[in-house]
């Protein structure tokens, strides 16, 4: 099947099989292998993607072809012109993470949450983040990267811009 | 430059120097190699336990478009790859199912297709005829040897190995000389480390016919030997890269047939081959962890001064006994379980025995065995405590080594290099408020609440080891190092273990440039590519620091003398008049006269003198000793009685690893590990029903927890180095996964002490709680 699928505001036109789904999509057909898949059972969250700027969504659940038409943002997405988007940026600071395997789903998820609740407590936070696994940090530097986040991004509120 | 008020890199927080390209999705897994030409491989499972297998057929799968070959266990053997030896030295493994499958899940064909899909489809497509068996799933089921499940072995019974260490008959005596003895059945469930990458592979024969083999692993140098013992293959023509790796914690120690079919299936079809796990494959067939079945009793005074230990295991190994532990220590370091006690006398014994479940007995995220060791003498000092009537925080303290004693030989023969228990408890004690905490903890109880409070006061054995006892497949286990320093001061270190995440791109850069005053920002650190890296034994036991640190430090001291030459030559005296101070030489009586290891760098590729050019030293470090590493937890939990549900309201972690390299990643591994074993002990369980079927086959079944219910983690720490140590440093990933979940056993269960509950298994469901609670 053919579709269109924009990623990181560039377009990729693919012929797909109806059953690719989206992560492996993005992982083998546009080379972007920043997103994980870490699970068979959607519980993982590596796989995590913005659809249409704010949505979450895990790319293992979702058919490629089901994106046809859609904007989708990748972790490969975030830093614009060299610079580290602010949660990349608060991830390192506060060594949110280790292995690094989980890491791309969860800014993800992060990215769209900061663009729904820019201002999240520490609990809406760890429920935000309970469809993102991490096997590493016990998560409590990830809350302190998301809280820094937040606040660069409300001090400087461009940055929450879905890119186009 | 000689300002000491500088932050040497020894001991700094620095930001980690990896993790730019995992936090722009450039990491580089298993996964992400792609190889031109390349095909995926799949595998066929049985879905019995134990069954004859009757017939394979193949032909239908290969009428899948895509579908370029199928392999089975008979061709493997004809080939004379039918079976794995295991790490463990005692057993080997079928690679593929021949006559009998083993255990639910276990490989029995490999499908190699053009797409990952295709690949499936024709591993769905192999019909294969089985005729089920009486599945064993109890190891004291399997040791009256009723049902043999091992024919193929020359030992005709399902006793794998009895291994004992200290004195049987004198531990006897002495127990039955005590006053008080307490004894307690402790089962440390079967668990798995799932990383959240899965074990995967990239196999392909170059032009040349070199195998390069791309795969997870923590160990790549002993891959690299296994495999030319397994195929064949010379082992220059063997090149194994182990790229980023999503997480090991042990389960990426052992070699697996996924990896063996993916070498056979490149080699027969002539193209590369790539096998990426599913996580069902991962919970199911690769290394899992615990499961042994302990009888402890410890003997005491009636004023609470332990007189004596007995430890027996019966230890469930499933199909194969391929859990990955020295030679000589088919237990492993059972023989830390007199913990942080001095104990006049001891015993501790394992018996391993066969059972129709997947193979494993890998150390997870633990020193091989400590983490069941640790929870041994743990739970039973509570257990004495409740006994006794003694404070648990009391009955450890009149018993711990004392800081006077180290080096201490305990019973079971480890000479432990040094610590501090007392201080460390105290600090613990102090900073949650312990007194605070037992009197809220009487009040409550008084009004029927449930509140617990639980210690644990571990001591570790880790960094093997001493190549005079440790081997694995006879292969010492030394670490090392290689280090070389450009002409601009910038150079590189290569190791023999490989990272998955503990963060050696920057720790490692941190010892070389603490020893040479370099700046570690401009230290290459280059692990996992058995081209480049001097022979090691890889990452796991917490064995990186104490081993490859060490041999880092020494290599950097070694090219520290060549430098002291060069150095002499540029300040025109003697090098017997060149000192290495405040990370500089100086001549020695002559103040300011100073250059820098910058400088001498320079100087060696542009102006040595009459010395060797160049600035590169390599060592391989044999650890003297291991190092006990140790500390004092403290968890408080406050129960539901109506829900059975446990909320840990808080966790403190004292921990003394020894000289710490990095505070920030020295915390991230602790509040890691923390929630490993908080994941033990409140959820993570791999569980058989009686006809062997695995109950908990994927994330929604085997449960990992998510931000929701971990917990807060509060740290602290004392530091007493390791006195055999370059930099007195320790190693510490294993230590809060070792010692917390006797923390969280031992709250709970005394939140229910006073309705008489002594002990619960892990993991602490709700459902088991509430049934301790109301008695069913």
């Amino acid at each position: 099947m053919k579709i269109s699928v924009t990623v990181n505001g560039q377009v990729y036109e693919r012929d797909v099989e109806p059953r690719t789904l989206l992560a492996y999509f993005l992982r083998e057909d546009c080379g972007l292998t920043g997103t994980h898949v870490g699970c068979d059972s959607s519980s993982c969250g590596c796989c995590v993607v913005a659809l249409d700027g704010d949505v979450p969504v895990k790319s293992c659940t979702m058919f490629a072809v089901s994106a046809d038409g859609h904007e989708v943002t990748t972790v490969e997405g975030l830093a614009k012109g060299g610079v580290l988007h602010p949660i990349q940026q608060a991830f390192w600071d506060q060594h949110g993470l280790q292995c690094g395997y989980c890491t791309p789903g969860m800014m993800m998820t992060i990215y769209t949450m900061l663009q729904q609740y820019p201002h999240p407590s520490e609990q809406q936070i760890r429920e935000f983040l309970s469809g993102n696994l991490c096997r590493c940090t016990g998560y409590q530097n990830i809350v302190k990267a998301v809280q820094q986040a937040a606040e660069t991004l409300a001090a400087s509120p461009a940055q929450e811009e879905v890119p186009a | 430059m000689s300002d000491t008020a500088v932050q040497r890199p020894i001991g700094a927080s620095m930001k980690r120097k990896e993790d730019p390209r995992f936090i722009q999705g450039k990491g580089n897994y298993i996964d992400d190699v792609f190889l031109p030409g390349m095909l995926h491989m799949a595998i066929v499972h049985s879905p019995y336990p134990h069954a004859t297998i009757r017939n394979i057929d193949a032909s239908e799968a290969l009428k899948i478009p895509g579908v370029k070959a199928v392999i089975t266990g008979a061709d493997l053997v004809a080939a004379g790859l039918g079976w794995l030896p295991t790490f463990h030295g005692f057993d080997k493994q079928m690679v593929l199912a021949v006559g009998t499958a083993m255990f639910q899940y276990q490989e029995v064909a490999a499908v190699y297709a053009e797409t990952r899909a295709a690949a499936a489809d024709g591993a769905e497509a192999v019909q294969v005829e089985y005729e089920p068996l009486h599945a064993v799933t109890s190891p004291f089921e399997s040791a009256k040897d009723e049902t043999l499940l091992r024919p193929d072995r020359e030992q005709k019974t399902n006793h794998i190995y009895h291994w004992e260490v200290g004195e049987k008959d004198a531990t006897e005596r002495a127990l039955a000389a005590s006053d008080t003895v307490v004894k307690e059945r402790m089962w440390f469930q079967r668990c798995h480390p799932a990383p959240l990458e899965p074990c995967g592979c990239v196999a392909h024969f170059d032009a040349m016919g070199r195998l390069q083999f791309h795969v997870t692993s923590q160990a790549p140098h002993v891959y690299r030997t296994a495999l030319a013992l397994v195929t064949g293959i010379p082992e220059d023509k063997i090149h194994v890269m182990a790229p980023d790796i999503g997480g090991g914690f042990g389960n990426k120690v052992p070699v697996y047939p996924g990896y063996v079919c993916a070498i056979v299936g490149a080699l027969k079809l002539g193209r590369p081959v790539k096998w990426i796990e599913t996580r069902t494959e991962n919970l199911t067939t690769t290394g899992f962890a615990r499961d042994y079945h302990m009888d402890v009793e410890i003997g005491a005074t009636k004023d609470g001064t332990v007189t004596a230990l007995k430890v027996s295991t019966t230890a469930d190994h499933g199909a194969f006994d391929a859990a990955a532990d020295p030679t000589k220590y088919p237990s492993g370091m059972m023989g830390i379980v007199t913990g942080s006690y001095t104990f006049p006398v001891a015993f501790a014994q394992t018996d391993a025995y066969f059972t129709n479940k997947a193979p494993g007995g890998i150390a997870y995220r633990c020193s091989f065995r400590v983490t069941e060791a640790s929870f041994a003498i743990e739970r039973g000092m509570d257990i004495l405590a409740d006994e006794l009537g003694i404070d648990p925080a009391e009955l450890r303290s009149k018993n711990f080594v004392r800081k006077e004693q180290f080096p201490y030989n305990s019973a079971l023969g480890f000479t432990y290099d040094s610590g501090d228990y007392q201080k460390t408890l105290d600090l613990a004690l102090e900073n949650i408020g312990y007194k605070q905490l037992l009197a809220e903890q009487a009040e409550k109880r008084a009004r029927g609440e449930l509140m617990g409070i639980g210690i644990s006061t571990f001591t570790e054995v880790v960094g093997a080891g001493p190549g005079k006892h440790f081997d694995i497949l006879g292969i010492k286990m030394f670490d090392s190092a290689e280090i070389r320093i450009h002409p601009t001061g910038a150079g590189f270190v290569r190791a023999g273990t490989k990272s998955q995440g503990q963060g050696h791109e920057t720790t490692w850069a941190q010892i070389v440039g603490d020893e040479l005053g370099l700046d570690p920002q401009n230290i290459m650190v280059e692990e996992g590519d058995t081209d480049t890296a001097p022979y090691g034994l890889g990452t796991y036991a917490s064995r990186s620091t104490p081993t490859a640190g060490a041999a880092i430090s020494m290599a950097a001291r070694r090219i520290r003398e060549k430098a002291r030459k060069i150095a002499a030559h540029l300040l025109e005296v003697s090098p017997d008049d060149v000192e290495w101070q405040d990370q500089v030489f100086a001549a020695k009586g002559v103040p300011g006269k100073t250059v820098t290891m910058k400088d001498v760098a320079f100087a060696a590729y542009t102006n040595p003198g009459d010395n060797e050019p160049g600035l590169e030293a390599t060592y391989y470090y044999d650890p003297p000793n291991m190092t006990f590493p140790h500390g004092a937890y403290i968890a408080v939990v406050d129960i539901d009685r109506d829900t059975g549900s446990v909320a840990v309201r808080t966790f403190l972690a004292v921990d003394d690893c020894g000289t710490i390299i990095n505070p920030m990643i020295v915390e991230g591994q602790i509040h890691g590990g923390l929630t490993e074993g908080f994941a033990i002990a409140f959820m993570q369980e791999i569980q058989y029903d009686a006809d062997g079927n695995n109950l908990n086959t994927n994330f929604t079944d085997y449960l990992v927890p998510t931000s929701l219910e971990t917990p807060h983690w509060d740290t602290d720490k004392t530091v007493t180095p390791s006195p055999h140590h370059p930099i007195g440093a320790k190693g510490v990933g294993e230590s809060p996964n070792v010692g917390s979940p006797a923390a969280f056993v031992n709250a709970v269960v005394d939140a229910l002490s006073p309705l008489g509950v002594r002990h619960i298994d892990m993991p602490l469901t709700r459902d088991k709680v509430w049934r301790a609670i109301h008695g069913t």
